[in-house]
């Protein structure tokens, strides 16, 4: 009998449709969709073994093997630099590392920059490769009020439609890195249980192309 | 007689194969002192996997470091030349902060250098003595091979600048396809090139199944001799009947600067990370002024702390218990009379519940009885 494959995904909106994926290409586990309070779900069918994790966790997961695979945002595995094999764009949850401030702000290098972030790291990296002195003020959410209240010169934030920041008179000023959410493989892990990894990503990509043409042909079809 | 393998963990059994193995093919063992001078690091720091090492000033107030690092002061120290090859081998504490842990840790590492002319038979040779430690410590391994001079010859053919093919570098280090897509497009990289750079992050299988695939492959001269290389290999392995679990994998990758030729990884089931890791790093022994090749392996011995250990049920097999009536001779004597029927004892005036025992003895004027 195969051995479990362990799954981490991330609680939310992101790893939900990453389980709706997983679920359209034979990797389902229907105890997953009962409303209750458990974290772990397993099909004994297919060997599969679900947990849900706070979505900045799943990476550590994987990387002590704990997760076999799992699904993160680029965001994370940027920040936290994991030691994990990156198998796959889903092409999911797609949106972009930006550096935002009030519309119009020049970045100067007349002084030291004051950026506001979750993302310490990337920001550190971006700004160094600018050669721009920066001070990191590292926050947990809201980083749009920084600036207006005049804590930071800009922010270093996700930017999915731009919206919460046009509402707070915030634009985006350079793109950094484009974001969406991968497949992530546990090194060691990989080298014993490949095949049923490299099916995973093969079906996954399929369907993901599959999607990508579909929405290609209805947009033409409402022009 | 003692039981050894009850007394010894894990990590101490293994060190104590690994040093037979290495014997076994004429391995010496090296003892060093555990401070370098810093310099010496500070020449060589993109060879370290570390970048923060210990300092501390020596009596002469010169700058001193704990070797975060065995390879380097081998390297330093070696008689080995194109003529007489010397072979090493130890197993010895380092000092490393680990990523993410924010602190240094002391980890013990077993592992062996061959300094002199490499030939077929010395790599292969090593890449035997990898798998074979990897054996002696469970069934169930994998040893990733894969060859600088193919992936930085792949590279090359971008004509990117350095910094670039770093980056790609480490996409092919995480097997991300879909990343080197990008960049290359980013780039200007031409199709069949940035498909190529990407087969390559993604092959992974039995050497010597592979190695078609990875001939099909080569764009240049470089690439083409590192695969007639590996070919060898794989055909050495197979006439030693050891190629079983040895996959070729070129997401194994390190600093372009150091290392030229072979190298590779180590894998056991069970445990999350690599636990060997090595390859030829001839310009690392060319850059220290020394007339010789070189390529050898470490073996990351403090990951096996946790693996496959049982917890122990017991900390001895008898406790004695001795109240102030018996005296101290009465009491060696009966822990002699236990510990020749082969048991472990440990005397106590009473029973705290501390320490977990087999079975509990009472010393009385007229011998030791069991209670319990």
């Amino acid at each position: 009998m195969a051995e479990y494959l362990n799954i981490a995904l991330p609680k939310g909106r992101l790893g939900e449709r990453a389980y709706a994926m997983l679920d359209g290409i034979g990797f389902g586990c229907p105890s997953i969709l009962e409303q209750n309070r458990k974290l772990i779900f397993e099909n004994t069918e297919n060997r599969v073994r679900y947990f849900w994790v706070k979505p900045s966790d799943v990476a550590v997961y994987v990387e002590r093997g704990a997760a076999d695979v799992g699904i993160v945002g680029k965001d994370i595995l940027l920040e936290q630099n994991a030691e994990v094999y990156e198998l796959l764009d889903l092409g999911i949850g797609v949106c972009r590392m930006a550096v935002a401030g009030f519309r119009g702000t020049r970045i100067s290098t007349d002084r030291t920059l004051r950026v506001a972030t979750k993302y310490p790291n990337i920001a550190r990296e971006y700004f160094r490769s600018q050669s721009i002195e920066i001070e990191i003020i590292q926050l947990h959410g809201s980083i749009e009020i920084a600036p207006i209240l005049h804590m930071s010169d800009v922010i270093v934030d996700i930017v999915e439609t731009g919206t919460t920041l046009r509402e707070n008179n915030l634009e985006p000023l350079e793109t950094i890195v484009p974001i969406s959410a991968r497949l992530i493989a546990n090194k060691a892990s990989y080298q014993f249980n490949r095949e049923r990894m490299l099916e995973m990503c093969r079906r996954m990509d399929a369907l993901r192309n599959e999607r990508k043409e579909g929405v290609g042909r209805d947009s033409t079809v409402s022009i | 007689m003692i039981a050894w393998d009850g007394l010894l963990t894990k990590e101490e059994q293994t060190i104590f194969r690994l040093r037979a193995l290495f014997e076994q093919y004429g391995y010496r063992r090296f003892k060093m002192s555990k401070f370098e001078e810093y310099d010496f690091y500070a020449e060589n720091r993109s060879f370290l996997t570390t970048k923060n090492i210990i300092t501390f000033h020596g009596m002469q107030g010169h700058l001193l470091a704990l070797k975060p690092d065995v390879t380097l002061s081998i390297v330093k120290q070696t008689k080995g030349n194109m003529q007489c090859p010397e072979r090493v081998y130890y197993h010895e504490n380092v000092y490393r902060a680990q990523r993410d842990a924010g602190e240094y840790r002391e980890i013990m590492q077993v592992g062996l250098e061959y300094l002199g002319e490499v030939d077929d038979y010395t790599i292969c040779e090593v890449v035997l003595l990898a798998k074979k430690s990897l054996d002696s410590i469970s069934r169930r391994s994998v040893l990733d091979i894969s060859h600088m001079g193919f992936v930085s010859g792949l590279l090359e053919e971008t004509g990117l600048p350095a910094s670039v093919q770093k980056r790609l570098l480490e996409c092919v280090g995480g097997k991300k396809a879909h990343e080197i897509v990008r960049i290359c497009a980013e780039h200007a990289v031409d199709t069949a090139l940035t498909e190529c750079i990407a087969q390559m992050s993604i092959l992974h299988g039995p050497l010597c199944e592979m190695l078609p695939q990875a001939r099909a492959l080569c764009r240049n001269g470089k690439m083409e001799q590192a695969v007639s290389e590996l070919e060898t290999l794989a055909n050495n392995l197979q006439a030693c009947v050891y190629a079983e679990g040895v996959h070729l994998d070129f997401s194994v990758v390190n600093d372009m600067d150091y290392y030229n030729g072979i190298i590779f990884q180590g894998f056991l089931d069970g445990i999350p990370t690599g636990v060997l890791s090595g390859g030829r790093y001839d310009n690392l022994v060319h850059k220290c002024g020394k007339d010789a090749d070189a390529i050898g392996f470490a073996v990351y011995v403090d990951q096996l702390e946790r693996y496959d250990q049982e917890e122990k049920a017991y900390d001895v097999d008898a406790l004695l218990l001795c109240d102030e009536s018996t005296d101290t001779i009465a009491r060696l004597r009966a822990v002699q009379m236990l510990q020749s029927m082969g048991l472990s004892v440990a005397v106590q005036k009473e029973d705290h519940g501390r320490l977990k025992y087999k079975q509990l003895c009472r010393l009385h004027e007229s011998g030791v009885e069991v209670i319990g």
